[in-house]
């Protein structure tokens, strides 16, 4: 199988410290605002976000998972349901301005549906996107990331695939694969 | 897995392990939706779905149509003491009149064991069991499993005694199904004109006197007393019945361990259950309730779901 590196260790480690100083930069002393991970793969970019916000400018940001399987418009045009994963918000968003992480930005339908499903927790003042790769020329709906880590041409015959050395990879990394 | 082995829910017999683990799964999530700020979800917004009510029902019924809303699918309900059936209506006519409506899932509850099973096989609908006559209640006894694992952690390996009318109760069998299939041990207790003849043959202990089903179980399900159900005296009076398998606070205390009452409602209170054990500490018989709800969202969205 064809594949090819997007990004290092390193190169995601410079975006991730990037995509910090940028919410610091824009977002200050974040008093109002709050970041979600879109299930199941923003998460983990969450996670990194949180940590690294907080060993440089000494913040906790309040954080929570968001899953909007319910919420897609996909459902019943699938061979079989998608299986929802854990929605983890303990506060409201009312008024708050909020920060959507996810790892790969494809037909925008997912941050559609996200952005559905985020409303069941208030009405926000703001929306931002946080996408680590942007799969150029693909959109389906007419969404653009705030804070992007790289975008990519790709081809509909190939996928990006997301590789953490938490989840028993060797060491962090980004590929473009050929789909099988 | 993401999907179910079956197109119809129609009774615990007929699916699988990993089907309730993908339910319980499912409903985790629901559980989650319930108690968000805004309860509701555009699953089934394309989908309609009838609830057909041959039989009474409050919280079934009730439960089912808060399940159906809270995935937005539109509902029509249908019962039977005021329709056509009235008129000599047969079951499939009735039914086929309301799909020619163009609706997508039937909720059923049937007096006749196996009429969902029967529609089933004749519409192209998804059929959802809400009770057919004595044979199963598929929801409920996913419900009750749901909130043994929610209290204890896990199904498997825990003690359930089904303590009461197991004679006339489809919730009976369905727990004895779910709870094997999950890996529970199960006991019935309850007088022996209440117990049907040959139930050990489904692996489940049988046990006569209801302390020393207490002292076994680590979770006591405690049925109705089905007095419309029954043609004939099973016990001399609803007072000695209560005497001797009444559950109150002084015989769970009595216990050297806490154990979880349950029961599937409506209680005759007094009878099988006084009030200080039904309302006591022991009791999870609101969250059965609560827990319901998501459990019939979880069967409706992903019977639903298949293409």
């Amino acid at each position: 199988m064809q594949k090819r590196l997007v990004l290092d260790q390193q190169q995601i480690s410079i975006i991730l410290k990037r995509f910090c100083h940028q919410l610091i930069e824009n977002h200050d002393t974040f008093d109002n605002t709050v970041l979600l991970g879109l299930q199941p793969r923003g998460p983990i970019v969450l996670d990194k976000i949180v940590r690294l916000l907080e060993e440089i400018s000494g913040v906790k940001v309040p954080f929570g998972y968001l899953d909007a399987t319910f919420h897609r418009d996909d459902f019943r045009r699938r061979d079989f349901p998608l299986k929802a994963n854990e929605t983890k918000i303990d506060f409201l968003i009312e008024g708050k301005k909020v920060v959507l992480i996810d790892d790969v930005l494809y037909k925008g339908r997912s941050v559609r549906a996200a952005m559905d499903a985020m409303i069941a927790f208030g009405r926000p003042q703001k929306v931002e996107l946080m996408i680590l790769i942007d799969r150029k020329y693909t959109r389906d709906y007419p969404i653009m990331p705030d804070y992007c880590g790289v975008k990519v041409n790709t081809l509909e015959s190939q996928y990006v695939s997301v590789e953490w050395a938490e989840k028993g990879f060797e060491k962090d990394a980004i590929w473009i694969t050929e789909k099988a | 897995m993401s999907q179910l082995s079956t197109r119809h829910l129609l009774g615990i017999k007929d699916i699988t392990a990993d089907d309730i683990q993908l339910i319980f799964e499912t409903a985790d999530n629901f559980k989650e939706v319930l108690n968000r700020p805004i309860k509701k979800v555009p699953s089934l917004r394309d989908i309609t779905i009838a609830n057909i009510f041959f039989e009474n029902s409050t919280r079934t019924r009730l439960s089912f149509e808060l399940a159906e809303k809270r995935l937005s699918a539109d509902v029509i309900n249908f019962s039977s003491s005021n329709s056509s059936v009235k008129k000599g209506e047969t079951l499939i006519d009735t039914v086929n009149n309301i799909l020619s409506m163009k609706v997508d899932m039937v909720v059923m509850r049937h007096a006749s064991p196996g009429a969902p099973h029967f529609l089933a096989k004749n519409i192209q609908a998804n059929v959802v069991n809400a009770g057919d006559g004595t044979h199963e209640h598929p929801t409920q006894a996913l419900l009750d499993a749901f909130s043994i694992r929610e209290k204890l952690g896990d199904v498997a390996g825990k003690k359930v005694a089904i303590i009461g009318d197991i004679l006339h109760s489809r919730v009976a069998l369905s727990n004895i199904f779910c709870l094997q299939k999950l890996g529970a041990e199960v006991m019935v207790c309850g007088p022996i004109t209440l117990l049907p003849k040959h139930i050990d043959s489904l692996g489940v202990k049988v046990e006569y006197d209801v302390q020393k089903a207490l002292e076994w179980c680590d979770v006591a399900n405690v049925l109705r007393i089905q007095l419309e159900r029954q043609q004939i005296k099973y016990f001399p009076s609803l007072r000695e019945y209560s005497l001797y398998f009444g559950i109150n606070k002084r015989m769970l205390d009595k216990l050297d361990k806490k154990i979880v009452v349950m029961h599937p409602g409506p209680i005759n209170r007094g009878v099988e259950l006084n009030s200080d054990a039904a309302d006591g500490e022991h009791s999870i018989i609101l969250q059965q309730v609560e827990n319901g709800v998501a459990i019939r969202m979880a069967v409706l969205y992903l019977l639903a779901g298949a293409k």
